[in-house]
C-alpha cells in the first residue's frame, strides 16, 4: 500500500480512537470541572461499561443489533447507579476533599476491577457489531461501524453541549462549576447537582465503551488505557474545560493512531505521558484553556 | 513530661523496635523469617514515603519511580556490569537521588492534585521506560541475579546475600537506617517546617521560611531512602522487574502508611506488616487480594485518616514521633 492511503487508513483509525476517547474524557472532565475532585475510578467505570455490555448483549439470541441496542440502555444506566451509590456512600461522607478522595477512588478501582476479575473472568470477549457493512475506498474497504461509532460520538457531544448550553440543568451545572456556594446562595441544589454529575460523567464513560467492545474486547483490565488517555486530553485541554477537551481529544486519538501506526505506540506513550506532566507543570490551565481568574 | 524525657521514651522506643526485630530471627520459624526480611525492606520504602506524605503532606502517586531507580540502579549495574553489590547499592542510592532531585524541580512547582498527577505520570513514564528498554531490563519478565553475583567479600569475611540469615541482618540494617534518619530528620528544625508546610504553606513562607527548599530536601530524602530499598530488594531477592515500577507499588506505601499511621516512624513497618499478612492469610482461599486492597483504602480513608498509631497518639500517647 502507497504512503497516501496508508495515512488515511491511520486517520480513519484515530478517528475512532478520538470518537471513544473524547466520550470518556468528557465523562471525567465533567466530573473535575463540576465537583473539583479526580475520579482516578473512570477507566474502571469504562470497563465494567464494556464488561456489562457483553454479559447483556450475549445471551440474546437473533439479530445481534438486538442484543447491543439492549446493551446501550442498560449498561450506562448500571454503571450509573452504582457510580450514584459510590458518589452517595463514599465521597459525599469525604466532603469532596480532593487527596481524600483520590485515594477512595484508587481503593475503589481496585475493587471494581477485582469483581470484574472474580465475576466475568480473566478472558477477553467481544460483541458483535450491531451491523457488518463495508464501505469500500479504492484501496480497502473500511469498517462501516467503525464510522457510525464516530457518528454516535459527535451525536452525543452536541447533546451534552446542548444540555449545557441551553437547558436550566446546564445553567445549574455551570452555576455550581463556577462558584459552588454562591450557586447554593442562590437556592441551587449543589448536593443533588454533584451526585447527578458523578452519575453521568460514569455514564458517559460506559456510553463510550459499549460503542468499542465490537471493536476492542471487553477485558478486566482494559480501564486503564482510557483512565491514562482521559487524564492527557483533560489535561491538555484544560481541567474543567469542556472545548478544550473535545479539541484535545481530537488531537491526542488522532496522533495516538497515527504515531504507533508509524512508531512504537511505547515510545510514543513515554512522549505523551512526558509532555503531559509538563503542561501540567508549566501551563496548568492547559494548551487551549484560559488562566484561571 | 519534660522535653529530655520524652526524648529519652522516644529513643528507647526505637531502639527497643529494632532490638525486637533483631531477637525475632532466632525465635521465628523460617517462612516468617523469610516474609519479616521482606517486610523490612518494603517497610523501609514506606518510611521514606512517609517522610513526603506524612510529614511535609504532599501525596505523591509516583513513589514507584524512586523505588525502581534504585531497584534498576543496582540491578542492572550488578547484572550487566558485574559491580559488587556494594558498588551496586550506591549506584541506587545515587540514581534515586539524582531522580528525586530532578523530579523535584518539575513537580514541587505544582501543589495539590496537580502534584499527585504529575507524580503519577512521572512515574508511567519511567515505567513504560523500563518496558522499552526491554533489551537491557528483559521488561516484565525481569533480571534475575544470581548467587555469585550477591556475594561480596567485606574485612575477609565473605558474605552471600542470598542466605536467609544474611538476608534478615542486612533487611534490618536497612530498616533501622531509614527508621532512625527519619526520626532524626522528624526532630531536626528540618522535620519541624515540614510539618508547618503541612499545616499551612503561606504561614510558613511567611515566617521567612524557604518552603520549596524544604519541600525538596524532603522529596529528596524521601526519595533517595525508596532507593535505598529499592537497590536492598534487588540485591537480597536477587529480582529486578518492571513490576515494581507500576502503579501498584506507588499505591502500596500508600496503603501502608494509611493503617499504620501517616505521620508516625514506626506507621510504616505496623502498617506495612499488617498489610503484608493480611494478604498472606487471605490469599490461602482466594487470589482476590486486590480487592482487600481497594476495600481497606476506601476504610482507612472514611474512619481512620490517621491510622493504627496516629489514632494511638490521639488518644493517649501524645509523645509519639
Amino acid at each position: 500500500m502507497d504512503f497516501g492511503p496508508y495515512l488515511l487508513l491511520a486517520s480513519l483509525e484515530g478517528l475512532v480512537t478520538a470518537a471513544v476517547l473524547s466520550l470518556t474524557a468528557l465523562g471525567l472532565s465533567l466530573v473535575f470541572g463540576v465537583m473539583r475532585i479526580v475520579n482516578v475510578a473512570h477507566g474502571e467505570f469504562f470497563m465494567l461499561g464494556a464488561v456489562l455490555a457483553w454479559a447483556i448483549a450475549t445471551p440474546i439470541a437473533g439479530n445481534p443489533a438486538l442484543g447491543f441496542a439492549l446493551a446501550m440502555v442498560c449498561s450506562p444506566l448500571v454503571v450509573g447507579a452504582m457510580a450514584l451509590l459510590s458518589e452517595r456512600l463514599v465521597l459525599r461522607r469525604l466532603k469532596y476533599e480532593p487527596e481524600a478522595t483520590i485515594v477512595a477512588t484508587i481503593g475503589m478501582l481496585y475493587i471494581i476491577q477485582q469483581l470484574a476479575l472474580t465475576f466475568y473472568g480473566p478472558d477477553a470477549r467481544a460483541v458483535q457489531a450491531p451491523f457488518d457493512w463495508r464501505i469500500q475506498f479504492p484501496w480497502f474497504g473500511y469498517s462501516g461501524y467503525k464510522l457510525s461509532v464516530v457518528g454516535a460520538s459527535i451525536t452525543l457531544m452536541l447533546l451534552t453541549w446542548l444540555v449545557l448550553a441551553r437547558t436550566r440543568i446546564g445553567l445549574m451545572l455551570r452555576a455550581t462549576q463556577y462558584d459552588g456556594e454562591t450557586a447554593q446562595a442562590f437556592g441551587i441544589p449543589i448536593d443533588r447537582v454533584y451526585c447527578g454529575v458523578f452519575a453521568v460523567g460514569a455514564m458517559l464513560a460506559a456510553v463510550a465503551a459499549v460503542l468499542i467492545v465490537p471493536i476492542q474486547q471487553a477485558h478486566y483490565l482494559m480501564g486503564l488505557d482510557p483512565l491514562l488517555l482521559s487524564f492527557i486530553v483533560v489535561i491538555i485541554g484544560g481541567l474543567g474545560s469542556l472545548k478544550g477537551t473535545v479539541v484535545a481529544a481530537v488531537v491526542i486519538g488522532m496522533s495516538d493512531g497515527i504515531i504507533s501506526v508509524f512508531f512504537s505506540p511505547t515510545l510514543a506513550k513515554i512522549l505523551a505521558t512526558l509532555l503531559v506532566a509538563m503542561v501540567l507543570v508549566y501551563r496548568p490551565q492547559g494548551l487551549f484553556g484560559k488562566a484561571v481568574r | 513530661m519534660t522535653p529530655a524525657d520524652t526524648t529519652k521514651r522516644v529513643l528507647m522506643l526505637h531502639a527497643g523496635v529494632i532490638a525486637a526485630l533483631f531477637l525475632a530471627q532466632f525465635v521465628l520459624p523460617e517462612y516468617h523469617h523469610g516474609v519479616l526480611a521482606r517486610v523490612m525492606v518494603l517497610a523501609a520504602y514506606a518510611t521514606g514515603y512517609t517522610l513526603l506524605f506524612g510529614y511535609t503532606g504532599l501525596l505523591s502517586l509516583g513513589h514507584a519511580m524512586f523505588f525502581a531507580a534504585g531497584l534498576y540502579g543496582a540491578g542492572l549495574t550488578v547484572y550487566h556490569l558485574g559491580w559488587s553489590p556494594p558498588a551496586g547499592f550506591g549506584a541506587g542510592i545515587a540514581a534515586g537521588l539524582v531522580l528525586s532531585v530532578m523530579v523535584g524541580f518539575v513537580a514541587l512547582r505544582t501543589t495539590g492534585v496537580a502534584f499527585m498527577i504529575v507524580t503519577m505520570m512521572l512515574a508511567q513514564a519511567v515505567y513504560l521506560a523500563s518496558l522499552y528498554f526491554g533489551e537491557w531490563t528483559r521488561g516484565d519478565e525481569g533480571i534475575v541475579l544470581t548467587q555469585a553475583m550477591r556475594t561480596f567479600e567485606i574485612a575477609g569475611a565473605t558474605i552471600d546475600l542470598s542466605l536467609p540469615d544474611e538476608r534478615f541482618n542486612a533487611a534490618l540494617i536497612l530498616y533501622a537506617c531509614s527508621l532512625l534518619i527519619c526520626l532524626a530528620v522528624v526532630r531536626a528544625p528540618l522535620g519541624r517546617v515540614m510539618v508547618a508546610i503541612r499545616e499551612n504553606e503561606d504561614r510558613t513562607r511567611m515566617l521567612g521560611y524557604d518552603t520549596f527548599q524544604a519541600k525538596l530536601m524532603a522529596l529528596a530524602l524521601s526519595g533517595t531512602l525508596s532507593a535505598a530499598a529499592g537497590a536492598s530488594y534487588a540485591l537480597l531477592f536477587g529480582y529486578a522487574g518492571s513490576t515494581f515500577a507500576s502503579i501498584h507499588y506507588s499505591i502500596y506505601p500508600l496503603l501502608w502508611v494509611l493503617l499504620g499511621g501517616a505521620a508516625t516512624t514506626l506507621g510504616p513497618l505496623i502498617g506495612t506488616l499488617a498489610i503484608t499478612y493480611m494478604i498472606d492469610v487471605t490469599s490461602g482461599f482466594t487470589s482476590a487480594y486486590l480487592l482487600l486492597v481497594g476495600v481497606m483504602l476506601v476504610l482507612l480513608v472514611l474512619w481512620s485518616p490517621n491510622g493504627l498509631l496516629g489514632a494511638l497518639r490521639d488518644r493517649k500517647l501524645a509523645w509519639l514521633p
